[in-house]
């Protein structure tokens, strides 16, 4: 049996001082395993994005345990939290793409992050070939449709085959038509590369795309 | 636990700042206007410099003896002759040569109108100007002297009219000269125009003057004596109402004044450090605003694995990248502005090498410390927000 990606254990987590304090996840357990597609859904405010940004090492984690591609984020140094980050895949509600570089370099950036990275050119040229961006690789963000983006920054998320891609809404902003397509991608290129995906959505349309779907409700995990 | 290594092979500086070719442009703009205040008030202030210590260096001589309060040339106090024959008996000095100098009213001979200009007096036999400033020979006719082509227009068209063959005369201290010769100096901050006319007729230009008095004296040394020696001999030979310069002091102590002693040197400093602010200014507003307006895409670098330092460093190279780019503008405007103003003043306004090393130096100084306030800015891409 191989490790999982991500293992939560008893995790909390609250916001606000001391007399304001606001506890939003309680008692959180999970696991991913290797190339599983999790879906995290709920209302909003139920703590589902929080966790997604524990798990991606950009909270500090306060109280439990949360193991990322074997390292304990609970009290790990800035350095350890950086390369975590690094071996995963990031995709947001919007692109987010840098709109200062082509899609090429937007997925460069992701790239050149990894030191044992060879032949980058090629690599790039591959992963946008393979969201269907073969033709508009010079094209910087602002000339790309809604769809297109959401594509380059799946490309860019999955570009150097992390083990474990965090979603937050990628369809949102997005038609039920490019939005069905953007999780195909994701959903074949998860299968393609083994890459667990864990993502928030609200888009009940795409949860067939699943191996599992959690549901979470006032910062717990309903069972 | 280090991060490891990272290749960073796109140049996101460079790509960012000449992704906007309009923001790009006004924050050039804004540096080259900066840089062209630094360079026209150093140029100004170099050229004040340059211009009022020409006739310094235009004398000739290895000791200069002047009055112990000696400050400037244009405010000069007289001493008594009988230094420099004190000054005679010292045995390495090989000659003495007096120079008398006053400030006059020099009537445009076309308009008639008067303007102060300044008068050397000298000896016709010694040249007290260096040979190729002034040939010292048809002064020995009274009420003849030698013009600075150089001056300003004011003056009238002496020069040109000298030299096209014809005669000048007019009224030099309410009394006729006529122009015997041209040399060249140039005007000053202090003086818009110089005079060289013999001993003899300076006495007449300036009667109420007493004849045993002199403003400079030049002392030229036997060969192989050394300045600095003879210099520190007639300090203690000579009394204590005349000091010994060398000429390079006599030029500095000049210096000084204008620099010191005038609020000339404070002017234009502070217009150095004005055009410096303006810079600063500037470049912060181009860089916070870059940084803001990709605030999310910079939390996006931070959520891939990119760090505080790296992003750091992105905007000192931006803020670099902008010093480098800007200055380039920057100096041909003002070398082309050093033309009008040199034109338009006759002053020695010159662009000196250093003066291009000083204020690239500013300029990129400006930069990065613009860019450091602006890159603070950073903190605030949280990559936890944009979830």
């Amino acid at each position: 049996m191989e490790e999982p990606v991500v293992t939560i254990a008893a995790l909390n987590h609250r916001f606000g001082d001391k007399n304001l304090e606001r506890q939003v996840l309680f008692e959180i357990d999970l696991k991913v395993q290797p190339g599983e597609i999790v879906l995290l859904t709920g209302p909003s405010g139920c703590g589902k994005t929080t966790l997604l940004t524990l798990v991606g090492g950009l909270r500090s984690v306060q109280q439990g345990s949360l193991v990322v591609l074997d390292q304990q984020l609970g009290g790990a140094s800035p350095p350890e939290l950086v390369n975590v980050r690094r071996q995963i895949g990031y995709i947001f509600q919007s692109h987010n793409l840098l709109q200062f570089l082509t899609a090429r370099q937007n997925v460069r950036m992701a790239l050149e992050l990894d030191p044992r990275a060879t032949d980058i050119e090629n690599r790039t040229q591959q992963i946008l070939e393979a969201v269907g961006l073969g033709e508009r690789l010079d094209d910087y963000p602002e000339k790309l449709s809604g769809g297109q983006k959401q594509r380059v920054a799946i490309a860019r998320a999955l570009a150097h085959r992390p083990a474990l891609v965090l979603a937050d809404e990628p369809t949102a902003a997005l038609d039920s038509k490019s939005g069905r397509a953007v999780v195909e991608l994701m959903q074949h290129l998860s299968r393609v590369q083994r890459t667990a995906v864990l993502m928030v959505t609200h888009d009940n349309r795409i949860l067939d795309i699943a191996d599992r779907v959690i549901k979470m409700e006032d910062g717990y995990i309903c069972t | 636990m280090k991060v490891t290594w990272v290749r960073f092979k796109t140049p996101l500086a460079w790509l960012q700042v000449t992704r906007e070719k309009t923001r790009l442009a006004v924050a050039l703009a804004g540096i080259a206007f900066a840089n062209i205040l630094m360079f026209m008030q150093l140029g100004f202030l170099g050229a004040l410099f340059t211009s009022i210590t020409i006739p310094h260096k235009s004398l000739q001589g290895d000791l200069v003896i002047v009055q112990a309060q000696y400050e400037t040339l244009f405010s000069i106090r007289s001493f008594s002759r009988d230094r420099l024959l004190a000054a005679l008996a010292c045995p390495e000095v090989a000659s003495v040569n007096p120079l008398s100098v006053a400030p006059a009213i020099w009537r445009n001979p076309v308009t008639r109108t008067g303007r102060a200009i300044l008068v050397f007096g000298v000896s016709p036999e010694r040249p007290a100007f260096a040979a190729a400033v002034a040939d010292l020979e048809p002064l020995k006719i009274p009420d003849r002297v030698l013009f600075d082509r150089a001056a300003r227009p004011e003056y009238g068209p002496v020069a040109s009219t000298y030299a096209a063959g014809e005669r000048v005369v007019t009224e030099l201290s309410d009394r006729q000269v006529e122009v015997e010769g041209l040399f060249s100096v140039g005007p000053s901050f202090a003086a818009d125009g110089n005079i060289i006319t013999s001993e003899t007729t300076f006495l007449r230009l300036f009667p109420e003057r007493s004849p045993s008095k002199i403003e400079v004296g030049l002392l030229m040394l036997k060969p192989g004596a050394d300045p600095i020696q003879v210099q520190r001999e007639l300090a203690g030979r000579l009394p204590p109402d005349v000091k010994v310069l060398t000429p390079q002091s006599f030029a500095q102590l000049e210096a000084d004044y204008w620099a010191g002693s005038t609020g000339i040197g404070f002017i234009f400093g502070l217009g150095t450090i004005v055009g410096f602010v303006v810079g600063a200014v500037i470049v912060y507003q181009i860089l916070y605003a870059d940084v803001a307006d990709h605030l999310s895409e910079y939390a996006t670098l931070k959520a891939m694995g990119y760090t505080d330092r790296y992003l750091f460093g992105v905007v000192v190279q931006e803020g670099l990248i902008l010093a480098v780019l800007g200055f380039v503008p920057g100096v041909v405007l003002s070398l082309g502005l050093y033309v009008v103003a040199r034109e338009a003043t006759l002053f020695p306004i010159s662009m000196p090498f250093d003066r291009l090393v000083l204020v690239l130096v500013l300029t990129v100084g400006m930069c990065a410390a613009s860019a450091l306030i602006a890159a603070r800015k950073l903190q605030a891409a949280d990559p936890a927000d944009i979830f």
